[in-house]
């Protein structure tokens, strides 16, 4: 398979060298991406590059003076990168509000030559009022923006963005369709480089070194799997040792509903309505996710179907400790997958876990329990 | 804490205690009778249901009086075993606990018909409302205003939260089968403005030299104005409280007979399990808190006539502004109110108040020249707060203002 070794070989990106390289090919820069969700597309169409803020593994020294320990693990990195200077190759950085911790990171910001973009979804989305507000929000994210790069990003440079991004949507869906068939070719480190490598690429690199990947995934004789198959659910799973423990523990993820994989894929941009209001609508269309308000709470059955839909043996919700969103979920979760007799179990999730043994205790003999079912 | 004043007419504390427990009670029996019940967020729009004559009720508050009751630990727990996180706020899980078990050691509340939710606090409210909604499977009608990231609401924010408005309108007439009576409605506007202004006003008084208010009643006579905003009872209770403390004032009275030897601003809601030691414990070393957010918060000023000026009101509200703003705010409490210092709340519940303490304490700190402390607690979960820490940090405070003086 020395095909697919060399395309995941691309994907392998080092962040800080892909802006670099980025600059010095097209002389535009970068610009961070705050998780979960921004409009990429407006900086795309500036012909820059967006590049995905989602912490890492870092260790947490002076964000110590400035935010409390409870706060998620995710923002910590991230505080921590800022004030260490990491970001200070970007030229800008978006930032949404939606949840308290994130109202406070884009307010705690201190870097003065990268600004920062604070912006709002809205929570009453279903509301026409919701989409106009968003629509002119957006619009102010790409004023502000023109006032950082001293140029205007044209309607028709966003629409041709739009387009490459629904693109990759629908690409990233078909690999996680055929990543899913072929746990025997992609473990779940693997699967998750193919989500995460998106955040520093451009999406048209991505989508054609995915949509090659993909169809040889689809070449491929589908192999039965004997280990368990499982969902994951929640906001990110990292660090990339616990996707170690499940590749040895020969778990198969067969099917995702993870913020930093799955959800930025879920929806498309829609075709009517002026540009912004297109981007404003798929927020409006957002489902399943703990961060879109929804007081019928789609992602349960949601979570029921995907099980069912890939026979999957389990729902894994990796928790990001200290996410108010993710956890005020999980007593739902947890109520209906007792009910329809499907086994669930979570998982903590901390960027900075130093060791997984804890982790591998826990996933060992929920493995043993799925045995025994 | 109160002292007791001549019987011919009730006493504001006597007012206080006799409209919170109105409130529940006519909810309950309201109830009973097949009337329809709301639970509302503190500082959500009261006006629309007042007008419908609906009664409302306010989850934060029923979770501060179990929580001061020293009932919050079973709850808790309960919710805790549905599945709740321990990080989650604690005054969520004390609803949502008591949702599902019906029984608690203050007042009971009957279940809500509706909810009604606004943000202009905190996200978290957004989470804990969908799963009301979700759970009862009852309506929920919501006032998204969004986080005023730059120091002025945009006109675009100020459009949507006027459709909101309009929009909530509309559900209650669904829900109530009745048309939505604006005569009504600018009645009870009216109320609602005059019981601002004389909560405003009562607690502004704790700004005169010595202060004739026991800051720490702010605490328990804050539960009024959450809960009976739009009704005339709340009106008449601070209007007295006012008179009271004017006469007080007149009459060179000080809240501690002892005298006040400093006046401090508490950041952060009260411990609620634990409010008579922090009393205590303050009041041995003469320190009254005379300033607080309390009195700006429920400041809802608007005009009456223009549904984009009530808009700006809801969204400019404490936790919902910018750093900037939150800053301003704060310093202007501290001036205003003569503080010489500020203990920080530091809310294991809370992270919208928490997350920007860094950067406020130390530019409030030094635009006021005052110190501050910070401690360890909860609002009403009793196991995040050590009164040993609690009297260290008060007692070190008390001698950084000492320095400061000399
Ligand atoms: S609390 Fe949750 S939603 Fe908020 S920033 Fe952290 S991980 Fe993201
Ligand atoms: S205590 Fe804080 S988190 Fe809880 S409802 Fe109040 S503002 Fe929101």
């Amino acid at each position: 398979m020395s095909k697919m070794q060399s395309i995941l070989e691309k994907l392998a990106i080092n962040p800080v060298q892909a802006v670099e390289d980025y600059k010095k090919k097209t002389g535009k820069g970068a610009v961070g991406c705050i998780a979960p969700y921004t409009p990429e597309e407006i900086i795309h169409a500036a012909g820059m590059l967006p590049i995905g803020l989602w912490g890492g593994q870092v260790e947490l020294n002076k964000v110590r003076a400035v935010l409390p320990a409870f706060a998620c693990s995710i923002m910590q990195s991230i505080k921590e990168l800022e004030l260490s200077g990491s970001y200070d190759i970007l030229t800008a950085v978006l930032c949404p509000s939606s949840c308290d911790t994130l109202k406070a990171i884009g307010q705690k910001w201190t870097r003065k030559d990268v600004p920062m973009i604070q912006f709002v979804h809205p929570h009453n989305r279903k509301l026409p009022a919701a989409r106009t507000f968003l629509a002119k929000e957006y619009q102010h994210v790409r004023e502000r923006l023109e006032n950082v790069i001293g140029e205007p990003i044209p309607d028709e440079a966003i629409v041709q963005s739009i387009q490459v991004y629904n693109e990759h949507r629908a690409v990233m869906r078909e690999f996680a369709r055929a990543a899913g068939a072929h746990p025997d070719l992609i473990d779940p480190k693997t699967r998750h480089l193919v989500f995460k490598s998106a955040f520093f690429m451009r999406k048209e690199e991505h989508t054609a070194l995915v949509r090659e990947l993909t169809a040889l995934l689809d070449e491929a004789p589908v192999k039965p799997w004997d280990g368990p198959k499982i969902i994951l659910s929640g906001i990110m799973a990292e660090p990339d040792s616990i996707l170690d423990v499940m590749k040895e523990l020969h778990i198969a993820v067969v099917a995702d509903d993870l913020a930093q994989e799955s959800r930025q894929n879920r929806v498309d941009v829609p075709e009517d309505g002026t540009v912004m209001e297109r981007l404003a609508e798929q927020w409006q269309n957002m489902y399943g996710c703990s961060l879109a308000y929804e007081h019928e709470k789609t992602r349960v059955p949601m979570l029921v179907d995907m099980v069912k839909k890939n026979q999957a043996d389990a729902v894994v919700v990796a928790m990001m400790k200290f996410c108010d969103p993710e956890e005020f979920d999980y007593p739902m979760i947890k109520q209906t997958m007792e009910k329809e007799n499907i086994p669930l179990l979570q998982v903590e999730i901390d960027q900075q876990m130093q060791s997984v043994e804890q982790f591998r205790t826990r996933m060992q003999s929920f493995v043993e329990m799925l045995r025994h079912e | 804490m109160a002292e007791n004043v001549q019987k011919t007419a009730p006493s504001s504390r006597e007012m206080l205690g006799y409209y919170l427990n109105k409130s529940y009670q006519d909810a309950i029996e309201g109830k009973a009778r097949g009337e329809l019940v709301c639970w509302a967020s503190s500082i959500a729009p009261c006006e629309f249901c007042e007008t419908m004559g609906i009664h409302m009720l306010y989850p934060e508050n029923h979770a501060a009086a179990i929580a001061a009751k020293h009932g919050a630990e079973e709850m808790i727990e309960h919710a805790e075993s549905m599945g709740y996180s321990v990080d989650n706020c604690s005054y969520a899980r004390i609803n949502l606990a008591y949702m599902d078990i019906q029984k608690c050691v203050a007042e009971n509340m009957p279940l809500p018909d509706f909810v009604l939710v606004c943000n202009n606090i905190c996200e978290t409210l957004i989470k804990w409302y969908e799963n009301i909604a979700y759970q009862l499977k009852v309506p929920i009608i919501m006032i998204d205003v969004p986080y005023n990231y730059e120091y002025e609401p945009s006109e675009w924010a100020i459009d949507y939260i006027a459709a909101q408005f309009e929009h909530a309108i509309e559900q209650m007439e669904e829900i109530t089968g009745k048309k939505f009576d604006y005569n009504k409605y600018r009645e009870v506007m009216q109320i609602a403005a005059e019981s601002s202004y004389w909560w405003t006003k009562a607690m502004g008084m704790a700004a005169a030299k010595p202060s004739p208010l026991n800051g720490f009643d702010i605490f328990n006579y804050m539960a009024l104005i959450v809960c009976m905003r739009g009704k005339t009872g709340c009106r008449d209770t601070f209007k007295k409280l006012a008179e009271e403390l004017e006469e007080k004032i007149q009459k060179g009275e000080p809240a501690f007979k002892e005298g006040e030897k400093y006046r401090i601003m508490w950041d952060g809601i009260a411990c609620w399990p634990y409010l008579s030691h922090n009393y205590k414990a303050m009041r041995a070393l003469g320190m009254n808190m005379t300033g607080s957010t309390y009195p700006r918060g429920w400041k809802l000023d608007y005009d009456k006539d223009d549904i984009r000026s009530m808009a700006r009101a809801y969204t400019s509200v404490g936790n919902n502004l910018s750093l900037e703003a939150q800053i301003d705010l704060k310093t202007e409490v501290v001036r205003t109110y003569n503080c010489q210092g500020v203990t920080y709340h530091l809310n294991r519940s809370c992270k919208c108040m928490d997350f920007l303490f860094h950067e406020m304490q130390t530019e409030v700190a030094r635009r006021t020249d005052t110190p501050y402390i910070t401690f360890d607690g909860d609002q009403s979960d009793p196991r995040n707060f050590s009164k040993a820490q609690f009297e260290t940090r008060v007692q070190g405070l008390a001698e950084m203002m000492e320095q400061r003086k000399s």
